[in-house]
């Protein structure tokens, strides 16, 4: 069990929305205010951890072909729990995400991280991968709320900060301007912005991994000169 | 109740449009759509599954859910509907339409993990339409995907002649192409019907 490795993997070299391109319909659609991003990547994030637990303890005694809709029924019941308590307990959260909270059920990442890692992987280090995925994905979200947010109406944090100085707790807050809305490119809290950043933000991922291919290439390279 | 099946039918295809306006089964939306070929293959599919599981998670969730009071079982029940209903509607086209089942191919069971899908089947619910309204919200909303997916499909073939920053290569490139085609469906958001 490597976690350092796990904790780099999750967060930056096998994200699941930048490098695994998958999980992107939520991501693109609830990407508006943070107090949803951050909303929607904790409960991924409990809802995954959950999920990866349960589908690596019990790995050995799926029988092989029916392990798809086992995986699907674990995760819905996850998903349903997560659902229930948020409506009871964050409403506003709940309506800010409406129909993508149930939506997790058919969330790629989710069924991909049963499928590929926990079928194979001891229950700690499932556990590990859960909360690093997870993390990973809220990461994602965090950074495109912010940009969308910031571009879009010229805030920050709207709801998230309010709620954590208890002001008001339906995530309707402000946030603190930055400069007038009225100069804010408000197209970019639409779906168009949606689509744009998400390809703006992958291909800078690319274009980092390349650069920092190249300069490993470039490193090793050197190595053998001095080598010879 | 005609004017309201047209309003639920214009909605559905062109203002809220499933990819352009709600985000729902974008997987399959930027996964299956670099052919036209295929993308209208999954785009029938699509409207057939979507269409079925509109009318029979509507039956479910009204007289046995609901009857029972088990709504909290909703997601689980429908994803398990879907499912099955995948599983069914593969096992019928493989011995009577063998010609539509090898073109779907592999797109065929992935529809159990569109979102579009599941999304109608809880907005059905959620918006407490009746069988009819359902049923109609089901395909037709089917028809936006298909609709959207054969638009992608023919600018993604002219993408790939066309000159761009390698670091957008593949995905990239593509969301930004999307993002220019939302923007051309925001043109259908104002309009209202009757």
């Amino acid at each position: 069990m490597n976690i350092k490795k796990q904790f780099k993997e999750g967060l930056i070299t096998n994200n699941p929305v930048l490098v695994q391109l998958i999980g992107m319909c939520a991501t693109m659609a609830i990407t508006t205010t943070l107090f949803n991003g951050v909303g929607m990547g904790l409960s991924v994030l409990i809802i995954l951890t959950c999920c990866n637990v349960v589908v690596s303890a019990i790995r050995k005694i799926i029988p092989n072909e029916i392990r798809l809709a086992i995986f699907v029924v674990i995760i819905a019941g996850f998903v349903t729990i997560v659902d229930l308590l948020l409506k009871a307990y964050i409403p506003a959260l709940s309506d800010a995400l409406g129909v993508f909270i149930p939506l997790i059920v058919v969330n790629c990442i989710i069924i991909g991280r049963a499928e590929a890692f926990c079928q194979k992987n001891t229950v700690g280090a499932s556990f590990f991968d859960g909360i690093f995925q997870g993390l990973g994905y809220t990461l994602v979200l965090i950074v495109m709320c912010v940009f969308r947010e910031l571009v879009g109406s010229g805030r920050f944090g709207g709801g998230l900060i309010d709620l954590a100085k208890g002001i008001t707790m339906d995530g309707t807050g402000a946030g603190i301007q930055i400069f007038p809305e009225t100069y804010g490119a408000s197209i970019m809290t639409l779906p168009f912005g949606g689509f744009l950043t998400l390809g703006l933000l992958i291909a800078v991922m690319q274009y980092a991994l390349k650069k920092s291919a190249k300069k490993q290439e470039l490193k090793a390279q050197e190595e053998k000169e001095v080598e010879e | 109740m005609l004017t309201n099946i047209i309003s639920i039918s214009l909605g559905a295809i062109l203002i809220n449009n499933f990819i352009f306006s709600q985000f729902l089964g974008c997987c399959p939306f930027l996964g299956c759509s670099s052919k036209v070929e295929t993308a209208t293959g999954m785009g029938l599919a699509v409207v057939f599954v979507m269409g079925l599981a509109s009318a029979i998670c509507w039956v479910i969730n009204e007289y046995l859910l609901v009857a029972l009071h088990l709504e909290f079982l909703q997601t689980l029940a429908f994803i398990l509907v879907i499912a099955a209903l995948v599983q069914f509607v593969e096992m019928f086209l493989k011995k009577s339409v063998p010609s539509l089942y090898s073109a779907l191919g592999i797109y065929l069971p992935l529809i159990t993990t569109n979102c579009a899908v599941l999304g109608v089947v809880l907005l059905n619910v959620q918006n407490n339409y009746n069988f009819l309204e359902s049923l109609v919200y089901g395909i037709t909303g089917g028809l936006g995907f298909m609709l959207a997916i054969v638009l992608f499909a023919s600018v993604r073939e002219r993408i790939e002649f066309s000159d761009y920053p390698e670091c957008f290569e593949g995905f990239p490139i593509c969301l930004v192409s999307a993002a220019l085609l939302a923007l051309a469906f925001m043109g259908f958001s104002g309009m209202k019907i009757f």
